[in-house]
């Protein structure tokens, strides 16, 4: 066997390792790999005890079961009574369906006019090929608005809740993450090396394309968010920091929403009073095309991905 | 003036910006945005109240270039306008009067999304308002309940923690019951929109055609904003989230949270339903009967409780029943009364609950009767105005009250089948509401001695003070002055049909 490269040099190349671990001569993971969490898992046995106390001291003098009789039959007949009531609720709630409209009927009271422009002039009035796209974008703008406001309220919920603020508190939460776990996963991170990025470009492409084929900024900025969520499994939180911090978190969110709301607004006022808003629809099927769908599509991909990350840190350790 | 017209588009759009900027912001900041927001809405929607009242007629809005059945539509008539314009008045004078517990009870990190919240909250409460389609109100109300458990749980404690959850659990049951509601009533109409649904419902029910579906969706909705706005027996969640949150947070859920979704489902009964078609059906019946129970039941607790914030808050329970009880008499009349005790319950709710923050304040924050004693000696401001919202609430002439109290027995003598029960009823609770504020009054006013509590002045508290005499000042306003302010609801129930 001829070799152009000296041995030594061929021992760097990645075929001759891949061939020697085809060959099974070595597994480049064992020994290299973090294996094992970096602590055992165990909770002390005084926190059990001590858990078990609480429990049983609420058992006794709070809820006081074994003289109190009364509350124990009570919360029978609770169960019972919601039991039925479901079932009730759910009988009525079927019987009702059997007298509705049949699905798939031409003639049923929602295939109406509403519908029928929606499919028929839709593409002409939005410039949409994706009809759902231009119907929620442009026909009912201001609902959609509405809709992105409730993520954004929800994780300011979240953030009320989860937030953790105290300088001491947030050296713990971070010591805490992921303590049981291995740091440094070599598997996962070389899957995410190679996934991440397809799964950005392909959330940025569903969020381009919303108005061409299906998808928009709901489901793209989804696929985006999964996308950080797995980046930042796999390589922390000190690598994700550097691009995405909590600064930059909140210049997107309010970038993204104001932006919505300033072509929404734009969009309502002028529509409302007959002035022409100098939207250009461009052509169909084209990239840039559909008026402010797209700026739109993107402005909520942001947001939805920005909600989607900020949930998930905020869970695992109270901050972004 | 035709301008004015974009004037409550304006003003929900304008909350929604305020609620994003602000979550960029620094506390102080956001708190001066609050305010100027506010008091720009304020004249948004006076100006639009204004406008309506001139005009003599209801206008729609579209929002964006599409028409109604395909676009988003908003409309505004008198009560639309005057509900908007009260509900920012409470709002601003329950966020200023709260504004010094505020600090003291939520960390000072989270105070920017306190104001997000209540920023949130005010757009959502506009667009209950002013909404003409079914859809976007669903969306509204979202926002609105999200915001509602934001508000308990921002000053974070156990009991707190828990109301949130409890509200959470009670409020979205109620949400998902709307939507149901709404869903059937889509397929049965084939439309979202207000005015259309109406046209088709009147269509289905004088071909006698889907009797039940409708009879279910009538129930499904009416029991979702039952749920929510705590009528008597899904009222567990009230207690706690009114009594533990902080008191800002108390006031306007109990004025303001609750009091949109029963304009909600006026709203949709006028608008959606039909007033006829609502009254035929026989969930006006249950309403009637949850509301007198609620009557008699949320003020026996209230006479049981031993802290004072939960006695205003099982009040609530009361006076929601009341204003039930107005709508299950199924005349306009009682619709007036209920449109009226909205506004009146709205003022005076927030009154006891900014008043009694002052008096727990000088009893060294404790909330028990036992440590209350002499307390409106030592803050005298809180205690003049916690007898007038105590008065108030009893029904004694010069104040919202009795007006209120007088416009639902004149409702329920014009009704000969529900007269009985409803002015034995009005009588009873009249007699409840007198026990326990009568009671709270005089331990207030019982001088004692020795007392390890300092007394506070006007000096310590002028913006408090100030807000105190604004709130009495309504309450005698809408006592006095009741006539216009009936006028005006009449009107606006006549636009709505």
């Amino acid at each position: 066997m001829s070799r152009l490269k000296s041995k030594e040099e061929y021992e760097k190349t990645r075929a001759f390792r891949f061939f020697r671990w085809l060959s099974g001569v070595k597994d480049p993971y064992v020994g290299e790999m973090e294996m094992h969490p970096q602590e055992e898992y165990k909770i002390e046995e005084t926190t059990i005890l001590e858990r078990m106390q609480e429990k049983q001291m609420l058992r006794d003098k709070i809820y006081d079961v074994e003289h109190n009789k009364l509350l124990v039959a009570f919360h029978k007949v609770y169960v019972i009574c919601a039991i039925i009531f479901c079932i009730v609720l759910v009988g009525l709630l079927l019987y009702t369906v059997s007298y509705l409209p049949e699905t798939g009927n031409p003639s049923n009271p929602a295939d109406n006019e509403v519908a029928a422009r929606y499919i028929e002039d839709g593409l002409q009035e939005t410039g949409a090929v994706n009809i759902v796209s231009g119907m929620i974008l442009t026909y009912r703008a201001f609902d959609t608005f509405g809709e992105t406001n409730v993520l954004f309220i929800a994780t300011c919920c979240v953030m009320i809740l989860l937030m953790v603020d105290d300088a001491v508190l947030k050296k713990q939460e971070e010591k805490n993450d992921r303590r049981f776990e291995p740091k440094n996963d070599v598997i996962l991170q070389g899957t995410a090396f190679m996934l991440c990025p397809v799964i950005f470009i392909f959330g940025i492409y569903i969020i381009l394309n919303g108005h061409l084929s299906p998808g928009g900024g709901f489901s793209g900025g989804a696929v985006m968010g999964a996308g950080l969520i797995l980046y930042v499994s796999a390589f922390g939180f000190k690598k994700t920091q550097k691009f995405f911090n909590e600064q930059v978190y909140r210049v997107a969110k309010i970038t993204a929403l104001l932006m919505y709301g300033m072509i929404g607004s734009y969009f309502y006022i002028t529509g409302a009073n007959g002035i022409e808003n100098h939207i250009p629809l461009g052509t169909p099927g084209h990239i840039l095309s559909s008026g402010i769908i797209l700026p739109i599509n993107i402005c909520v991909g942001l947001e939805v991905a920005c909600t989607m990350y900020a949930f998930y840190a905020l869970f695992r350790r109270g901050g972004l | 003036m035709d301008f004015i017209r974009n004037f409550p588009a304006i003003a929900i759009l304008l909350c929604l910006f305020a609620g994003i900027i602000t979550s960029g912001l620094k506390q102080k900041a956001a708190r001066i945005l609050n305010t100027v927001l506010i008091c720009i809405e304020l004249v948004l929607n006076g100006c639009t109240l204004f406008y309506t009242v001139i005009t003599g007629e209801a206008f729609v809005y579209v929002m964006g270039k599409f028409p109604a059945p395909w676009g988003n539509e908003i409309r505004a008539g008198v009560l639309e306008g005057m509900m908007g314009f009260f509900f920012c008045v409470i709002m601003l004078l329950s966020m200023l009067g709260g504004k010094k517990k505020l600090f003291d009870e939520v960390e000072e990190s989270k105070m920017s999304l306190y104001y997000v919240l209540t920023d949130l909250l005010l757009s959502s409460l506009l667009a209950l308002v002013y909404t003409n389609d079914l859809f976007t109100a669903y969306v509204f109300v979202e926002i609105n309940t999200i915001a509602a458990c934001g508000l308990i749980m921002i000053r974070q404690n156990g009991r707190t923690i828990e109301a949130a959850v409890r509200y959470m659990i009670m409020s979205l049951l109620g949400s998902g019951m709307l939507l149901l509601g709404i869903c059937m009533l889509y397929d049965l109409t084939g439309h979202l929109l207000m005015s259309n649904i109406k046209e088709s419902v009147q269509l289905i029910v004088a071909q006698g055609s889907y009797r039940v579906p409708i009879l279910v969706t009538i129930a499904l909705m009416c029991v979702g904003l039952a749920i929510k706005s705590a009528l008597f027996p899904f009222h567990a969640w009230l207690p706690d989230a009114y009594g533990y949150s902080t008191v800002s947070s108390a006031a306007m859920l109990s004025s303001l949270v609750s009091k949109g979704y029963i304009f909600l489902l006026l709203k949709i009964i006028y608008r959606v339903l039909g007033f006829d078609v609502f009254k035929n059906s026989h969930i006006i019946d249950v309403l009637f009967v949850f509301g007198l129970m609620g009557m008699i039941f949320g003020s026996l607790n209230a006479i049981a409780e031993n802290d004072v914030r939960r006695m205003i808050a099982f009040s609530s329970v009361a006076q929601i029943g009341y204003i039930y009880m107005g709508i299950g008499m199924g005349t306009k009349a009682g619709m007036v009364a209920s449109a009226f005790h909205i506004l009146s319950h709205a003022a005076t709710k927030s009154l006891l609950f900014i008043a009694a923050i002052g008096l727990t304040d000088v009893s060294g924050g404790s909330r028990k009767f036992i440590e209350l004693t002499g307390a409106a000696y030592r803050n005298k401001w809180a205690g003049v105005t916690f007898t007038v919202g105590s008065l108030s609430m009893v029904g004694v002439p010069m104040f919202s009250g009795f007006i209120s109290k007088l416009l639902f027995a004149q409702a329920a003598v014009q009704n000969h089948a529900k007269m009985l029960p409803a002015l034995i009823v009005l009588a009873i609770s009249t007699i409840l509401n007198a026990i326990y504020f009568m009671k709270t009054v005089i331990r207030i006013y019982t001088p004692v001695e020795n007392t390890p509590y300092e007394k506070i002045t006007f000096k310590d508290m002028k913006l408090y003070a100030v807000i105190l005499v604004c709130f009495i000042v309504l309450n005698v306003l809408l006592g006095i002055s009741s006539q216009p302010v009936v006028d005006l609801i009449e009107q606006g129930l006549s636009m709505f049909a």
